[in-house]
């Protein structure tokens, strides 16, 4: 028995040993002085930073660059479970909606003393990263917009040409050129069109403008080009704003009439799309929308897509008299307990170099930062046959064009959790719009904390 | 689902009390007791410590945690009953509270009725093997591929599902992406995911039946509806009563399907209980009021638990 006794206990030790020695070797996930570990979430990108790692590695001998790429989704739970576990990577793919909460929770190195120059990146893009205290948190990498995606076939049997299509406009009263556009390639089970007499609206085979959803706080892919080239912005102020604006009259007429276009018949209803399974991509894809309004990040699954012969055209001009679109950057950010901070600061610095940017460019997956990056990218998307001028012209053509940023504000994720159902509301729910005036002024106390 | 265990202190205590016997011809024995005593300690050392660093260990912390505002990566600031005074008052708690309920009663109600209907043909008409293991299948899916694939087969305007309602003639149904089909719709993918385990646990129970209850029955000429009214159903209680108390806390755990299907939606349709806890801890950082629902959550389903074991008897058997 005894015997037993102490083989039993042996045994265990052994076992803890073993669990206890491997946590350890696990918690220190490779990183080291001759290490940088790197997380990014988009696999399309993966090639990209590879070629980038392999050139810095040769700059700097004996440092090496250790990449992980996750799903969007677990990305962000895994990294919240690494900054709690002390594992987190030296240096991640930044989103600015993420932002401010890291700001908040204190996980990020200030990245001041990496000499970078805001003038050195497409406007705006650099600024975003900086925190309310002033310093930089983000390195500047690429940027998207937003861009209405269209099947040419059924534009074209729709009679819209790409001309017509690329020069449309709109305001919040009847619609402009873009709803009667919209309404034009929406076609009902009898084969009528949206703009013709006896168009049947809840028999819909063809919807003119899939659905995205109902755009959470932001509307990026949603409402929001409209909302901003109306002159609404998200805040008071272009950055770390203390009140968001969902109270606005103008605000609220643009939602009225976006929304309005599901109940005319020509945008998809929000029962047409369950999240995550059929995004706007899907509904053109299977042929049930003509067009939709989507990311630049979006353009190799559209043009990837087999049998839709697809084409782009910028946002639509509004009241203001230009068109508007998101215009949103991913930086790298340095962790603020990296393992490695020296070697970090160097990866980073290389990663927002033209070099690297350019190189990047050169895949045609992303619009690098950097001007000459963005060249070689928009070049290397002619060279796949891909005209992309839809979404670099809102950033080229300031005078036409009007650019704007995520909302960049504390409590992000509480907007998101208040605007999410109550504009779901107002979209699958036939909510009124003013009802956002009071889900505004929770935001704006919750802000105000 | 958790069930609350004990491990029963007498063990080592027996020895205790052996050793105070004193010296004599018993000594051997005693020793053999004692080592007995330290050998089964140490064989319920491990679940013991599971249970105090998986069970207890983070309930007590919950618990203090809903007294406290903590971000997770500061340290936990003490604000006493703010959380609990901040829930009374949060109508999108109470609102997450119905729906829960609402899926639970659907879930539950479908879900047994099913079952009980299953385990007592499997009873009744067939001995067969293949079947049960058949009736099993769903249940060796994981709940997020589960919800998943019926995310696909019922999408609105792609899925398998909407393509043969709207074949049939019938107009297409917005399963999960309307407010009053959602919550039904993730209830019934439950319960097509459990309904097999389930009445195999019920048709364990019916298999403690004696035969001869039914045999003699049948000579006394009760058909089949008396019977199962009459000795299956009486019989069966205790255990219907235990697969219902499992069933119940586990059903007011739905996060899974509602994460994958709806994430909420549409307009806080599907905010069951535990997706909101979800997205107030993990989302928002907001981890004490996140305990204080947690909490709240907890004191529920032990009432329900409770009240479930009282109004059932579940404790005591008819039989014998």
């Amino acid at each position: 028995m005894r015997v037993r006794l102490r083989k039993v206990l042996a045994l265990t030790g052994v076992l803890a040993l073993s669990l206890a020695t491997g946590c350890a070797q696990g918690g220190a996930a490779g990183s080291g002085a001759d290490s940088v570990t790197y997380w990014l979430w988009d696999a399309n990108q993966l090639p990209a930073y590879r070629a980038c790692a392999k050139g810095f590695e040769k700059q700097n001998p004996g440092l090496d660059v250790k990449i992980t790429q996750l799903g969007w989704a677990d990305y962000w739970t895994k990294l919240t479970a690494s900054f709690i576990a002390g594992t987190e990577p030296d240096v991640f793919t930044d989103h600015i909606q993420k932002f401010g909460q890291f700001a908040d929770l204190k996980v990020l190195e200030p990245l001041d003393d990496l000499g970078l120059d805001d003038s050195a990146y497409q406007a705006g893009l650099a600024a975003n990263w900086r925190g309310q205290d002033g310093r930089r948190y983000g390195a500047p990498k690429d940027w998207d917009t937003v861009a209405l995606f269209y099947n040419r076939r059924t534009a074209e049997a729709a009679g819209l040409s790409a001309d017509r299509l690329g020069s449309l406009d709109w305001n919040p009263e009847d619609g402009g050129s873009f709803e009667k556009a919209v309404a034009r390639l929406t076609i009902d089970k009898n084969g009528r069109r949206g703009d013709e007499k006896g168009f049947d609206k809840d028999n819909v085979k063809v919807y003119g403008l899939a659905t995205g959803g109902a755009g959470d706080a932001d509307g990026q892919t949603t409402w929001s080009p409209f909302a901003a080239s109306a002159g609404w912005r998200y805040t008071d102020k272009a950055r770390w704003g203390s009140a968001y604006q969902y109270g606005s009259k103008t605000f609220q007429s643009v939602l009225d009439w976006y929304f309005g276009l599901a109940k005319k018949g020509y945008l998809a209803p929000f029962t047409d799309y369950t999240d995550g399974a059929n995004p706007a991509n899907a509904q053109v894809a299977s042929g049930r929308a003509a067009a939709s309004l989507d990311g630049a990040w979006m353009i190799s699954t559209y043009y990837g897509t087999k049998g839709l012969d697809v084409g782009t055209a910028p946002t639509p001009v509004g009241p203001t008299g230009k068109r508007a679109t998101m215009m949103n950057g991913l930086a790298d950010s340095i962790t603020k307990n990296a393992r490695n901070k020296e070697g970090a600061k160097k990866w980073v610095r290389y990663l927002a170099s033209n070099e690297c940017q350019k190189t990047v460019g050169g895949y045609g997956i992303v619009f690098p930062a950097t001007p000459d990056g963005t060249a070689a990218a928009v070049a290397a998307y002619r060279k796949k046959g891909v005209d992309v001028s839809a979404f670099t012209e809102p950033v080229t053509d300031r005078k036409r064009s009007a650019t704007f940023s995520f909302p960049i504000t504390d409590y992000a994720a509480d907007v998101f959790a208040l605007m999410r159902p109550a504009m779901q509301d107002v979209y699958a729910n036939d909510a009124p719009v003013s009802g956002l005036s009071k889900t505004n002024d929770q935001i704006n106390l919750v802000l105000g904390q | 689902m958790t069930i609350a265990s004990s491990s029963p202190p007498s063990l080592p205590l027996r020895g205790a009390e052996e050793a105070q016997t004193g010296p004599g011809p018993r000594r051997a024995a005693g020793h053999e007791e004692r080592g007995d005593g330290r050998l089964a300690a140490v064989f319920l050392a491990p679940a013991l410590l599971g249970f105090v660093v998986f069970l207890l260990w983070p309930t007590l912390r919950g618990v203090y945690l809903s007294f406290t505002r903590f971000n997770l990566l500061t340290p936990a600031r003490w604000v006493g009953l703010d959380n609990y005074v901040r829930m009374v008052n949060d109508p999108i708690f109470w609102d997450s509270m119905g729906v829960t309920v609402v899926y639970v009663a659907v879930n539950i109600g479908v879900q047994t009725v099913s079952a009980l209907a299953i385990a007592v043909l499997m009873q009744r008409l067939t001995q067969s093997a293949v079947l049960r293991g058949i009736v099993l299948t769903p249940y060796l899916m994981s709940n997020v591929v589960a919800g998943i694939v019926w995310l696909w087969i019922l999408d609105t305007q792609l899925g398998v599902g909407n393509e043969i309602v709207a074949g049939l003639g019938f107009d297409r149904v917005p399963f999960l992406a309307d407010e009053t089909w959602a919550i039904p719709t993730i209830a019934l993918i439950n319960v097509w995911r459990h309904v097999g385990y389930t009445a195999l646990l019920l048709f364990a129970g019916l298999m403690a039946i004696p035969n001869d209850m039914y045999e003699a029955a049948k000579v006394d000429g009760a058909g089949e509806a008396r019977m199962f009214r009459r000795i299956t159903m009486p019989l069966l209680r205790p255990v219907l009563a235990v697969v219902l108390i499992m069933t119940v806390i586990g059903s007011f755990q739905v996060f899974d399907t509602v994460a994958v299907t709806t994430a909420g939606g549409p307009a806080n349709a599907t905010n069951v209980l535990q997706f909101y806890i979800y997205g107030t801890a993990f989302g928002r950082f907001q981890f004490g009021y996140a305990s204080a629902m947690s909490v709240a959550l907890l004191v529920v389903l032990s009432a329900v638990t409770v009240l479930q074991y009282r109004l059932t008897r579940a404790g005591r058997s008819d039989l014998g």
